[in-house]
């Protein structure tokens, strides 16, 4: 055991143990959650609740390419190709109950936030009356203004009272606040740390690749309440830290060449796939829209804060925000370029793509190109496209660079 | 010399410069990749220059089989050779309209034919020469008489369905209940400038507007679009081969 552990060892440990233990506590007859990726986890760790996530185990199977099976499975009981495929993957999950990709236990009660998504709770309803159990249900707002409003926190809040009095129902078990108040301050300083680390990767040459972002992305899911994960991201920005003082880039072999955001969920099927076409070219993804959605800080025993911050998401915010959240990260990550993953199955995302990037374009100069894919269905994605268009990329940010010289 | 291989998803097109970028043949051969296409372009265009393989300094290959092309010194996307094509034929061009066999692309360029930024259809053929295809086959019409035929349109008969299999079907039922062939086919040039108008407004059109592409041969299509976004459509000498300009455009910038 001399030999350091790596976060990405620990990662991996850390995801093997957050399955095994949901599973384990099923077993020994504990009440297990599923819930949405980025909802109120305070309140199910605060009462020991072990929680698993759809949409994190989703996109596992997706990575594992074995996605077909249960999108075939809920399609065949009538779920529309048109429906959010994280949604069909799990759908069909609920019937097949087995995949190589890791198995997760059945919910005794159902957690719903739909600060991610406004789709998101029909797919949940679903899942809760196929299973007979109960649904607490978090409603946070679109804010249509550029900041949380009052009233909308406000709102909030009292559904997280509402909910502490459902836990405690269904548990039996009184709700702790002085243990709430602890797993309030880890949650933030884990956040804290997700945030310290991603942003390591502003550094020039990024020490991070950013597709690790995707792997790690995994644990804040799972982990923001624990001290396990807060430990992780320590380690993670430790690492990253060693790497910038030793002048490390992102890769093993070969030059950081371009800079470059990618905007959306990643196409797992197609990881590998989208990843090596961006490697080729020197493209390095340092960043993401997505992953500041869990950098979901307030301070402790706040709970107006708690709710402002879950609201704040990125997706739940108008479209002035999103412009500017994404021409804040070109300036910051000093990109080159963007990438924008067109996902046929997130409604919410695309919607505004188009003109978010009309108009940071404009704002910022920074080209950028949008391709078609999907976040799990591997049929809705063509890996010749998307390499065209990625060269597309190439061709804009090099003649940004040299200015119409030719290069070799 | 220099010579620019486009070699697209239906048909392949060769052109072949000389030092002072003068254009030395230009050949089209409707096979695309996977096919004996590009070879036949590539000796067509050289017998019509008059040259052997051995007088080409430097080749761009481009277009959907740009990669699976082993004899290219280079291989740039067919985005980039269209603006640069069709701002050597129309310099003061500001949109590229470029629809081919399997798609469809608004291409805005910057006064020095640099792509600003771009717009593709995605995985539909609507908008696209196979929607046209599909039509002419269903109206039982040779596909270079389509815009003819559409001319002697006495009214238009409207194709709401934007996927190629709705409108197929859509125009099988209008048929059967008595529309007239030629009323049909103008509402399917109607359609296809619909569509591609459509993704026009994604990103902007700009005058002057050049158009490439096979399609662009189709001038019903020309006159359709033109109405549907407003502006005057100039359409690119030889539009089928402009890919292949830019890419024999940028070979010769290469081999500087």
């Amino acid at each position: 055991m001399d030999q350091k552990v790596t976060s990405k060892a620990l990662l991996g440990e850390l995801l093997d143990k957050h399955y095994q233990d949901a599973i384990d506590a099923k077993a020994r007859g504990k009440l297990v959650a599923w819930s949405t990726s980025i909802a109120p986890q305070e309140l199910l760790e605060t009462m020991n609740i072990k929680v698993v996530y759809p949409e994190n185990h989703a996109a596992a199977i997706g990575a594992r390419k074995c996605a077909q099976e249960f999108i075939d499975d809920s399609e065949s009981k009538g779920y529309s190709i048109d429906l959010c495929s994280y949604a069909r993957v799990n759908l069909g999950y609920m019937s097949i109950r087995d995949s190589i990709a890791g198995n997760i236990p059945m919910p005794d009660f159902i957690f719903c936030c739909n600060n991610i998504c406004n789709t998101v709770i029909k797919w949940y309803e679903n899942i809760a009356k196929d299973l007979g159990v109960p649904i607490i249900l978090f409603d946070m707002p679109f804010n249509h203004t550029y900041e949380v409003q009052e009233h909308s926190v406000k709102y909030i809040r009292g559904q997280f009272e509402d909910a502490i009095a459902k836990l405690e129902e269904i548990s039996g078990e009184k709700f702790d606040y002085d243990r709430f108040r602890e797993v309030m301050a880890v949650s933030s300083e884990t956040a804290r740390w997700w945030k310290k680390a991603t942003s390591l990767a502003a550094s020039v040459p990024s020490p991070l690749n950013g597709f690790d972002l995707f792997n790690y992305m995994a644990t804040i899911v799972c982990m923001r309440g624990k001290q396990e994960g807060l430990n992780l991201f320590k380690l993670w920005a430790e690492e990253l830290q060693e790497k910038i003082r030793n002048g490390e880039g992102p890769w093993k072999t070969g030059e950081e060449k371009y800079r470059i955001m990618w905007d959306g969920i990643a196409c797992w099927p197609y990881l590998s796939d989208t990843y090596k076409t961006l490697k080729n070219h020197g493209i390095n993804m340092v960043t993401s829209t997505y992953p500041d959605s869990w950098t979901i800080v307030y301070e402790s025993n706040d709970i107006d804060g708690m709710a402002r911050a879950y609201s704040s998401n990125y997706v739940n915010r108008n479209l002035d925000y999103g412009v500017d959240n994404i021409a804040g990260i070109v300036k910051e990550f000093s990109l080159d370029g963007i990438i924008y993953h067109s996902n046929r199955s997130c409604k919410l995302m695309d919607f505004r793509q188009y003109e978010v990037q009309r108009r940071v374009r404009e704002r910022t100069g920074v080209p950028s190109v949008i391709f078609d894919g999907d976040q799990t269905d591997p049929r809705a994605f063509s890996l010749a496209q998307y390499e065209t268009r990625i060269q597309t990329l190439v061709e804009m940010m090099e003649q940004r660079k040299q200015e119409g010289r030719c290069e070799r | 010399m220099y010579m620019g291989i486009d070699i697209g998803s239906s048909s392949s097109k060769a052109v072949i410069l000389d030092k002072t970028r003068r254009i030395l043949a230009s050949a089209v051969v409707n096979t695309g990749t996977g096919t004996q296409g590009p070879e036949k372009v590539v000796e067509t265009a050289l017998a019509l220059a008059g040259l052997f393989p051995e007088d080409i300094l430097y080749r761009v290959a481009t277009g959907y089989g740009r990669m699976l092309y082993g004899k290219a010194d280079r291989q740039i996307t067919e985005i980039s050779c269209h603006a640069r094509g069709a701002a050597y034929l129309v310099p003061e061009a500001g949109t590229i309209i470029d629809i081919g066999g399997q798609d469809a692309k608004i291409i805005r360029v910057d006064r020095d034919g640099r792509v600003e930024n771009f717009v593709m259809n995605d995985k539909c053929a609507a908008g696209t020469g196979r929607f046209i295809e599909v039509m002419a086959r269903i109206l039982d019409c040779p596909i270079d008489q389509l815009a003819e035929l559409s001319t002697r349109a006495t009214e238009e008969i409207a194709i709401s369905s934007t996927c190629t299999v709705f409108a197929e079907s859509e125009v099988i039922s209008q048929l059967a209940s008595g529309a007239k062939r030629e009323n049909v086919a103008k509402g399917a040039h109607h359609s296809i400038a619909m569509r591609v108008a459509g993704l026009g407004g994604r990103i902007g059109i700009r005058p002057i507007v050049v158009m490439t592409g096979g399609v662009a041969l189709n001038l019903e299509i020309v006159r359709a679009l033109e109405s549907e976004i407003g502006y005057r459509i100039v359409v690119a000498e030889n539009p089928q081969a402009t890919g292949a300009l830019g890419a024999a455009l940028y070979a010769a910038e290469c081999n500087l």
